[in-house]
């Protein structure tokens, strides 16, 4: 740098020459002496030059051409001074020299640019920001909902961030606006509120980076949360109600299930008992069956071996075990056509009364003939 | 001596204000114009960075020359079928011929915002008009933007050296008071839903119940039916066994059977007999010899 190169030549000499001399006191004494020097310069003329009058000063003037140069110097330097910076590790800066951008960033540390000539606008590249938005709008089939979002983004092109637009971030609460009612426009309601949402996020998102590339913001956006997609609140109590509806239904579905589930096995086990009950039935109709059938062919096979005989037993035992445990009246109606009367209820109410041995007594009692 | 510096003075000075009026830099993020006399020096490309100019004759103008933001009052307009909406939009825009946009606008971005603002209330006006709410809502949304778009591009390119980037709707609301009746029409659609929920509830629950009760019934009539035809089955094998056996002897089983019947029948003992002496049982009760 020239600067420089100039401050290593010239240094030595003004301080040796000068020697303590120099402080804000010498001011008044360096403005009269510029003042002599112009003088000198003017007043040599046209043969004059800056060699000559430094000569024909002499002794009065000698300092003065140093005294220039220091206060040149000086102000070189506090210019050069201004034009040191750092960079924090998440910045870059672009640089606008003459007002022309260049097309290397600055990278993160110390960096040095020329004041006045570079303007320096560093940006935040890697943080990455949010910016919150909710509103009401309409959806395709003219319901109004609700949409609560949080938009991440970062800066991945600072030039354009710094240069091609105005309040790049108000372009991007825009161009979200824009996307999340262009998208929810288009969508119906009950998609949006049931399944819709990580679509929503998604579509939203890439129409915002659409949007935002199209103002050259320089903004990447990263993600686009959708907080909740809902009904407004309004309307909130009537959706709820749909939900209770939702579970009513599946109560009465599971009431009448647990109906089904009670009834359904008792009838099966009445049915089994029944069918159970028929089974007990028929064997006990076919044991009896046998049994009887039994019995009577060994009385057959023993009748057969002696027909008469065991007729007329088994005749006559059963004719005594009814006459036995029965009253009984004889009448001999082919002796005599004699009218007989019998007190029936008397006889009736007697039998009811008394034991066999009565009955044998009104027996014998009834039949004089005999 | 004296007048001389003066005039050293006054020399220096004005060499260098002209010196620093010689030149001009335009930032990259701004356009400009020079003004020679007040009147516009036609340039071939865009004034950026280091420039010189003429002393006091040239006056420079500078705008911004970045994409700007025309964010709009939201405005009322009526749909093809005379529905209002509540409409909102943003236009982005950028100074395209810097001498065009200082002849129209005097420079200055308000009166570049108040032309844009008309024109896109226009537009709107005419693309909103030609079409249905739900077109505007969301079929054509894009294809609306874009003729708007091209459209006013077109137009202000012409008369005042602006490029109109894009057009945008941000909010298309309804009127609050149109809102209220959407909002009612919302209660009254979850309403809907909501009994259809339970209705259908109350028949899933009818129909589960009717069905239990039938299978109910068709099980234990099923059972009746099983039990008979195992009844049956047992009456039919011992009506077998029975005839298998008694068929051996009709004749003997009559007369086993009929005297274990009159057995059976006064065993009560509360039977009164009236009996005939000339009886085969009585016989022995006249004579021994039973004659």
């Amino acid at each position: 740098m020239a600067w420089s190169d100039n401050n290593d030549n010239k240094k030595q000499d003004p301080w040796a020459e000068k020697g303590g001399q120099q402080g804000p006191p010498d001011l008044d004494q360096a403005f009269r002496k510029l003042q002599g020097q112009f003088k000198n310069m003017f007043s040599g003329g046209g043969g004059g030059d800056s060699g000559s009058s430094d000569g024909g000063s002499g002794k009065k003037f000698t300092l003065s051409p140093w005294l220039f140069v220091i206060v040149a110097l000086v102000i070189v330097g506090i210019w050069a001074a201004f034009g040191v910076y750092t960079l924090d590790e998440q910045e870059q800066a672009v640089v606008l020299r003459l007002g022309k951008a260049q097309e290397t960033l600055k990278d993160p540390g110390l960096n040095w640019n020329p004041p006045i000539i570079d303007v320096v606008e560093p940006v935040n590249v890697t943080k990455v920001n949010s910016l919150p938005h909710s509103a009401m709008m309409l959806t395709e089939d003219e319901n109004i909902i609700a949409v609560d979002l949080v938009v991440q983004y970062r800066v991945a092109n600072a030039k354009d961030y710094v240069i091609q637009i105005r309040d790049p971030v108000k372009s991007l609460e825009h161009a979200t606006e824009s996307a999340l009612r262009h998208v929810v426009g288009s969508s119906q309601m009950d998609g949006l509120i049931t399944e819709g949402r990580e679509i929503l996020g998604d579509e939203v998102m890439s129409r915002i980076q659409q949007y935002v590339n199209e103002y050259k913001t320089g903004i990447r956006v990263s993600k686009v949360n959708i907080d909740s997609v809902g009904p407004p609140s309004a309307v909130q109590d009537a959706f709820d109600d749909v939900q209770k509806a939702k579970e009513d239904q599946v109560r009465a579905v599971n009431e009448a299930d647990a109906y089904s589930a009670s009834v359904i096995p008792e009838a099966r086990g009445n049915a089994q008992r029944q069918i159970e009950e028929a089974n007990a039935y028929r064997d006990r109709v076919i044991a009896r069956a046998s049994g009887e059938t039994n019995r009577f062919i060994k009385l057959l096979e023993e009748y057969q071996v002696a027909p008469d005989v065991t007729r007329d037993r088994l005749y006559i035992t059963a004719l005594e075990s009814v006459l036995t445990a029965s009253s009984k009246v004889m009448v001999d109606v082919q002796g005599g056509n004699n009218v007989l009367l019998l007190p029936l209820d008397q006889l009736q109410r007697n039998v009811s009364a008394t034991d066999a041995a009565a009955s044998d007594t009104l027996l014998r009692t009834l039949n004089p003939n005999n | 001596m004296k007048v001389r510096t003066i005039v050293i003075g006054v020399v220096l000075v004005l060499a260098v204000a002209l010196a620093l009026n010689s030149f001009f830099i335009v930032d990259e993020r701004q356009r400009a114009i020079i003004l020679r006399f007040g009147e516009a020096v036609p340039t071939t490309k865009e004034l950026v960075g280091f420039h010189l100019k003429i002393p006091i004759a040239d006056e420079i103008k500078f705008f911004d020359g970045r994409i700007l933001t025309l964010d709009t009052v939201p405005e009322r307009f009526y749909t093809s079928e005379k529905k209002p909406l509540i409409v909102d939009s943003f236009v982005k825009w950028r100074i395209h011929d810097t001498t065009k946009y200082y002849q129209n606008t005097s420079g200055i971005e308000a009166n570049a915002n108040q032309i844009l603002e008309e024109r896109v209330n226009e537009g709107l006006r005419n693309q909103i008009g030609r079409r249905d709410m739900h077109e505007v809502v969301s079929g054509e949304r894009d294809q609306l933007m874009l003729e708007l778009t091209t459209n006013l591009n077109e137009v202000m390119r012409e008369e005042t050296g602006i490029t109109v980037i894009d057009v945008r709707v941000k909010r298309i609301d309804l009127p609050t008071e149109v809102s209220e009746s959407v909002f009612e029409r919302m209660v009254s659609e979850r309403t809907i839903e909501a009994n259809q929920y339970r209705a259908n509830g109350t028949e899933q629950r009818l129909a589960i119940e009717a069905d239990a009760n039938r299978q109910k019934v068709v099980i234990e009539a099923n059972a009746f039916r099983d039990a008979e035809e195992i009844r049956g089955d047992g009456d039919a094998e011992a009506a077998r066994i029975y005839a298998e056996a008694y068929g051996r002897d009709p004749e003997f089983y009559e007369f086993y059977r009929s005297i274990n019947a009159y057995v059976t029948v006064f065993q009560e003992g509360n039977s009164l007999m009236i009996l005939d002496p000339s009886s085969d049982f009585l016989k022995y009760l006249k004579s021994a010899s039973g004659d």
